[in-house]
């Protein structure tokens, strides 16, 4: 479903060169829940956004159903409407009610009446919990409200992928385990799923497959029960030992 | 002392200094020699016009018939052409069976017409309306060209804010009026709105870069992931966010600008100031008239404030 390979994304001004993604090479079936840990700055993030290509890439190729980003004649917006993405930050639309945050890309873009939009809409919202928030604006919402409507409005758009960049790390503690739920539903109903995180037991609750990264470079991959028992790299037994 | 103190005291004070300087520049003005004249004022808001009713051709006053306040005066030709005049019946000037030639006065009907101050403001009104949509339209596109990743684009869009907010008003009116105008033809209105128009472009320009500048990355990057493109996005997701917080930046430029439209009145357009200007010129109120002019004006831009103090209201639902 995506084959990354060899790439690369490297920033570079006023004289320093940061190789955020440096040569990352990798695979996501369909139906696969991959976990991208490592410490900040280790390139995670860049990586995933290369993936809907919110970030372009400098060299390499990523396919998404075999369609390459890399290709300049690629129409990167029906790429995203195929790939959701959920945000640190959430990133939810303030100006709109919740349910109108759920139907505008809908509408723009699927090009759905309002009225499939909203019905597209309402099973959603039940779906993650907020059903009865249909008519406030996220300002109104907690923060874990806000991070499921944000899923919401990414399923909305019935995506083949999800991207799930540091879900979690802008809730308070106890509002972490609701979007953690959102997501392990999602993943027991065979969606494809990269995300990027530091909970470490939803990585080794959920995840079929880890990937350590760190200065841009997968240091290791393994399954979560290789990964948490018998790592094999130093630098990921250093991670580890750090964060557990 | 409680955390929310009494008001009263303050407010007390506030209309005490006010009056206190009403009551400094009241005595001050008695000081100077000057009669005031402030009965001339009200004719230049409203007058009753007249309008004289003359017999068309030569003929006899064959009847009159008196209504309520209008009276029908019936002219008869020796030909038998006939003609009804309807006048003010206290204006009558004839009586039955006079001979009249043709031109002379029947009487007379009065109505109230805006006077100069009125039609001034009026003028003001609407250069100030239709350069303030200008404006924003050109602001709009100017904003969004600064920020365009394209250097010519975005050069283009700096020259012309450069150029606008280096030079004065004043300047650029001369210059649309006498050298753009006789080039291309341009009427007075023409020149004078489109100069205006361009000014407050270039400023408005700076406040939309800054409002889209201001809406944080991740609104646009999320707009993106879900396919929309950069045009959706912005319409839909950006603007609407940058217009409610650039309001307030925004209502004080279109206040501005009403303000600024006063300057068209040196390519003579009679717009409230050169109203003000031209009845000083026949009445020499000077202290009166312009008194009267700026108080138009705070009428004018007031309600414009409240307006958007209204606008601020209703956008501020989804904080």
């Amino acid at each position: 479903m995506i084959r990354a390979e060899n790439v690369k994304r490297i920033f570079t001004g006023r004289g320093v060169t940061v190789r955020a993604v440096d040569g990352v090479s990798t695979q996501v079936a369909k139906g696969e829940v991959v976990v991208v840990i490592g410490p900040s700055g280790s390139g995670k993030s860049t990586f995933l956004r290369c993936i809907n290509g919110l970030e372009i890439f400098d060299s390499g190729h990523i396919y998404i159903d075999g369609v390459d980003l890399a290709d300049k004649k690629t129409n990167l917006n029906k790429i995203r409407a195929e790939v959701g993405m959920v945000f640190q930050q959430f990133n939810l639309f303030p100006h709109k009610t919740v349910i109108e945050n759920l139907t505008l890309a809908q509408i723009r873009v699927r090009k759905r009446s309002r009225e499939v939009a909203e019905i597209k809409a309402r099973q959603l919202l039940t779906k993650v919990g907020i059903s009865e928030k249909e008519q406030e604006y996220p300002s109104r919402l907690s923060g874990g409200q806000q991070q499921r409507v944000a899923i919401a409005r990414a399923l909305a758009m019935d995506p083949k992928i999800m991207l799930f960049d540091e879900p979690t790390s802008a809730l308070d503690p106890e509002m972490v385990g609701e979007v953690l739920d959102v997501m392990k539903q999602l993943a027991r109903e065979g969606m494809t799923m990269v995300v990027v995180t530091h909970e470490m037991g939803f990585a080794r609750e959920v995840a079929d497959r880890v990937i350590f990264m760190d200065q841009g470079k997968v240091v290791e991959v393994g399954t979560p029960e290789h990964f948490f028992t018998s790592p094999q790299e130093e630098r990921t037994k250093l991670f580890l030992k750090q964060v557990l | 002392m409680k955390a929310t103190g009494q008001t009263w005291p303050w407010r007390i004070l506030l209309a005490v200094i006010l009056i206190g300087m009403a009551a400094a520049i009241w005595g001050a003005a008695k000081t100077i020699d000057y009669e005031w004249r402030w009965y001339r004022v009200p004719q230049y808001f409203f007058y009753e016009a007249e309008d004289l009713k003359k017999a068309p051709f030569d003929s006899v006053v064959s009847a009159i018939e008196k209504k309520n306040t209008t009276t029908a005066v019936t002219l008869t030709s020796e030909s038998g052409e006939k003609a009804v005049l309807e006048i003010d019946s206290d204006s009558l000037k004839v009586d039955a069976q006079d001979e009249l030639f043709m031109g002379d006065t029947v009487g007379l009907t009065s109505h109230w017409k805006m006077g100069p101050l009125m039609t001034g403001m009026w003028t003001t009104i609407w250069i100030s309306f239709i350069s303030g949509v200008l404006g924003l339209i050109i602001g709009l596109a100017t904003g969004l060209a600064r920020i365009s990743k394209n250097y010519t684009v975005s050069g283009l869009a700096i020259a012309y804010i450069e150029f606008i907010r280096g030079t004065p008003l004043l300047v650029q009116i001369f210059i649309a009026y006498f050298f753009v105008g006789t080039v291309f033809n341009l009427s007075r209105n023409v020149a004078g709105i489109g100069a205006l128009a361009l000014f407050a472009g270039a400023y408005v320009a700076e406040i939309v870069r800054a409002g889209i500048q201001s809406i944080s990355r991740g609104q646009m990057e999320a707009a993106r992931s879900l396919g929309m493109t950069v045009p959706q996005a912005m319409l839909d997701v950006i603007l609407p966010q940058a217009l409610k917080r650039i309001l307030p930046p925004l209502s004080g430029q279109f206040i501005s600008l009403i303000k600024d439209s006063s300057l068209v009145s040196v390519i003579a357009i009679t717009d409230l100031t050169k109203s003000g200007r031209e009845i000083i010129t026949s009445t020499f109120a000077t202290f009166e008239v312009w008194l009267v002019v700026a108080a138009m004006y705070l009428v004018i831009t007031s309600v414009l404030s409240q307006l958007v103090f209204y606008m601020e209201r209703r956008f501020a639902v989804s904080d």
